[in-house]
């Protein structure tokens, strides 16, 4: 029954958009958040009846029997906590400003974002659920034309820049995709995973099935922003609304692109000496580059961006450790990473609101005024740069040991001096952010209001909760990951 | 036989079709000559028994795309005479290398010769395309009905005529000010390149 | 059969290739922002011929032709979505050159 994940936020989005605009206005955040709160509690408390059994009728009707597994339980995890904090921000951060100016009007621009953010949560859904190539591809492309959108949505002229590289670069990888698509439709005439991975056993050394996987995997490096494809990705972040950036960075671009490579990696084309090779590389050099990128930025959310790039480093390079610890570490740290960057993008929108810039040059001492987006940051900053007990320290130590454990010693030393550079990094921002002597002109600051610190402390708690409670997520979170191989 | 010629006649036309589109100085030239593409495409796929997506290829594809690129030159400022003759001067000189570059990629690809070397899956029993769609491939019918409904709000919030919002918006501390074009440049100091 | 089979597979990629060359050829040096978006369609056509070459070959043409359709359906939205945000970038920077868009750097 998992396939209701994508019909129900889709039937919620046909009724929001019946003509009663005037209620569905005030209406579509809490429709969204529910859609979220509906989903984050159907994977912690998994009632059997949903996950499993489908239904008769529903089977008949939508004849789609997804691939379930440890892996997209997770993964639904993180999109409905990221969805979640991204429609609060929204709600902070997007003003209607055309409504007094226009009663009749009834302009409507933050409903149209939260429409298109429940878009993209479903479009992620949907990835997470797919099963065979071709509907991968169908939802990656709701997902990315939906983030396009939300991109532009403030209309600045920085964000059509940044929109139209992300669509350029994205829809390249989605040609690379679907050219493999079609190749490996020679080998197998079909295109679900099983099939597909079943008829590459049998022609592996050939040159067709060769070329689709290179395509598959360089089409999901741009997707996913990897060192040398970043190109588009501190721009679209930094120039998206705050909301957006939340999303974007917490989730879109590690489900299409991290995600979407372990699956595929996992459910069709399986680990090889070059591949592994290949991950380890480019995850390392994602890594130190993004780190170093990050360490020359003045401006807030690029180097978060840029940070984020260092960080999904680290899941590529844990995968290309190939053992079932190294994935662990990479699925553990992709919750991770939701979590706690989508955190960092919401306190840079709440320092972005108050005090109207990004330039961290002409910040100072702001934690004095906003102290809970301070605090809230610190416990972030120190998770990402993998300071023990926090939840980013864990994983962390999960992908170095599985790195170490496969005979991989040089990345693990890599992997160490990368945690290095970001504590670097962010101690730099800190510093210039939120400690030290108060800016001149921070004098009346505020805190930001309610709308934004529930999703900062929520997501904060997580970050210490999953930290804390490492012995018992142990048997429940990482165990469990072994059934993949 | 008769298949093979037509076939290659229409995969020369093709390309032919494509390079012009790329080659040729006016942007209009260009778009109609995309559309030339797809309805060469589209016989393509007739001739390969795929009439209803070559229907779909000739109407949507050479038909409402071309009047979307269209519609979005004409929305646009030309260029200036003396702008335009620049433009040209140095699009020659980096478009003059393309049909080097596709003869070369051509014989490259024709000494390595890419050929089938893979046993073909059985051949699917004659099935009706609408058959496929609606009794295997219906989730595909739902990402359908998601990206139109992306593309709708998508339109909605690019095409609205919004009066600029920067004068606005309210200048209060705490409210919403985002960083204008005119005080970029100072945000933009001691930034490294 | 299968030298048939061959020889129309072996023309199809050739054809395939030189017409996603040709495609980005025009991505990466195009200067015009509306331009690059035609490559992108010219890229996508290359795509469909392959989708298509492969249903013919294998006997699959039926699912091959569901697969062109759906991405008939997205081209059409994201080509609409790319004009608006060129559109938009025009207004602002009032060119459509694209070395007009180094606003973002570092």
């Amino acid at each position: 029954m998992p396939v209701l994940l994508i019909i129900v936020p889709l039937l919620a989005l046909l009724v929001l958009n019946l003509p009663w605009m005037r209620l569905m206005n005030r209406l579509a955040l809490w429709v969204g958040l529910i859609l979220c709160l509906i989903q984050f509690f159907l994977v912690l408390h998994s009632p059997s009846f949903f996950w499993e059994a489908p239904p008769l009728w529903l089977g008949r009707l939508f004849l789609f029997a997804p691939s379930l597994d440890y892996l997209s339980l997770v993964m639904f995890l993180a999109i409905a906590i990221v969805g979640a904090s991204a429609l609060l921000v929204c709600r902070y951060s997007i003003h209607d400003l055309l409504e007094p100016v226009k009663p009749g009007a009834c302009s409507h621009k933050r409903f149209l974002v939260i429409n298109l953010l429940i878009l993209a949560l479903t479009g992620m859904n949907g990835v997470v659920l797919a099963n065979d190539l071709f509907s991968l591809y169908v939802f990656l492309e709701i997902t990315a034309v939906a983030s396009y959108i939300l991109i532009v949505a403030e209309k600045g002229r920085d964000a059509f820049e940044g929109a139209f590289k992300y669509l350029v670069m994205s829809a390249v990888a989605t040609a690379l995709i679907l050219a493999a698509i079609a190749l490996l439709m020679l080998t197998a005439g079909d295109l679900s995973y099983a099939n597909i991975k079943l008829a590459m056993s049998a022609s592996s050394d050939s040159h067709i099935v060769l070329a689709a996987v290179a395509m598959l995997v360089v089409g999901l490096f741009i997707k996913g922003g990897l060192i040398p494809f970043h190109g588009w990705l501190p721009d679209a972040y930094s120039a998206a609304p705050a909301a957006v950036s939340v999303l974007l960075a917490g989730i879109v671009t590690k489900t299409t692109g991290v995600y979407t490579l372990i699956r595929i990696v996992l459910s069709v084309i399986g680990f090889s000496d070059t591949l592994e090779n290949l991950l380890l590389l480019i995850g390392a050099a994602s890594m130190l580059v993004g780190a170093l990128a990050a360490l020359g930025q003045s401006d807030f959310k690029r180097m978060l961006a840029y940070s984020s790039i260092s960080q999904v480093g680290y899941m590529v390079l844990g995968l290309g450790a190939g053992t079932i610890l190294g994935l662990a570490g990479s699925i553990f740290h992709l919750f991770n990473h939701a979590i706690f960057k989508s955190l960092l993008f919401v306190n840079a929108a709440a320092v972005e609101q108050q005090t109207g810039t990004r330039d961290m040059n002409r910040m100072g001492g702001i934690a004095e005024k906003m102290p809970v987006t301070g605090c809230t940051s610190i416990i972030a900053f120190l998770s990402t740069a993998g300071i023990p007990p926090l939840a980013g320290f864990w994983s962390k130590l999960i992908i170095i040991v599985a790195l170490w454990q496969s005979g991989h010693i040089a990345y693990a030393v890599l992997a160490i001096l990368a945690s290095l550079l970001t504590l670097a990094y962010f101690l730099s921002m800190q510093r210039r952010v939120f400690f030290g002597k108060l800016a001149a002109g921070f004098e009346n600051l505020k805190e930001a209001n309610v709308w934004i610190l529930i999703p900062a402390c929520v997501l904060a708690a997580i970050t210490i909760g999953v930290g804390i409670g490492i012995p018992w997520l142990f048997e429940t979170f990482l165990l469990p990951i072994r059934s993949l191989l | 036989m008769t298949f093979g010629i037509v076939y290659i006649a229409l995969l020369m036309l093709l390309l032919l079709a494509g390079i012009w589109t790329v080659m040729t100085l006016n942007l209009l030239k260009s778009a109609i000559g995309l559309a030339i593409t797809s309805a060469i495409l589209s016989l393509l796929l007739f001739l390969m028994a795929a009439p209803l997506a070559g229907v779909f290829e000739l109407s949507v594809c050479a038909g409402l795309i071309t009047v979307v690129f269209i519609s979005a030159i004409s929305l646009t400022k030309p260029l200036t005479g003396t702008e335009a003759r620049a433009r040209d001067h140095s699009r020659v000189k980096r478009f003059i290398l393309l049909p080097v570059i596709i003869v070369a990629v051509a014989w490259g690809l024709y000494v390595m010769h890419p050929h089938l070397d893979l046993p073909l899956p059985a051949a699917d029993v004659e099935r009706d395309v609408r058959q496929v769609f609606w009794n295997i491939r219906r989730i595909d019918l739902v990402g359908q009905i998601l990206v139109i409904l992306a593309g709708v709000f998508g339109v909605v919030i690019l095409f609205k005529d919004h009066p600029d919002t920067k004068g606005e918006i309210p200048r209060t501390p705490d409210a919403g000010r985002r960083t204008t074009d005119k005080d970029r440049p100072d945000t933009k100091e001691g930034t490294p390149a | 059969m299968m030298a048939y089979t061959q020889a129309l597979f072996s023309a199809g990629i050739i054809f395939t290739v030189l017409l996603a060359v040709a495609a980005l050829y025009c991505l990466l040096f195009s200067r015009n922002l509306i331009r690059i978006l035609i490559g992108l369609e010219l890229l996508t056509k290359s795509v469909t011929l392959l989708i298509a070459l492969a249903g013919h070959i294998t006997g699959h043409m039926a699912l091959a032709q569901t697969m062109i359709i759906t991405l008939i359906v997205i081209e059409v939205v994201v080509i609409a979505v790319a004009a608006g945000i060129v559109i938009g970038a025009q207004r602002h920077n009032q060119s459509l050159d694209v070395r007009m868009l180094r606003n973002l750097k570092g």
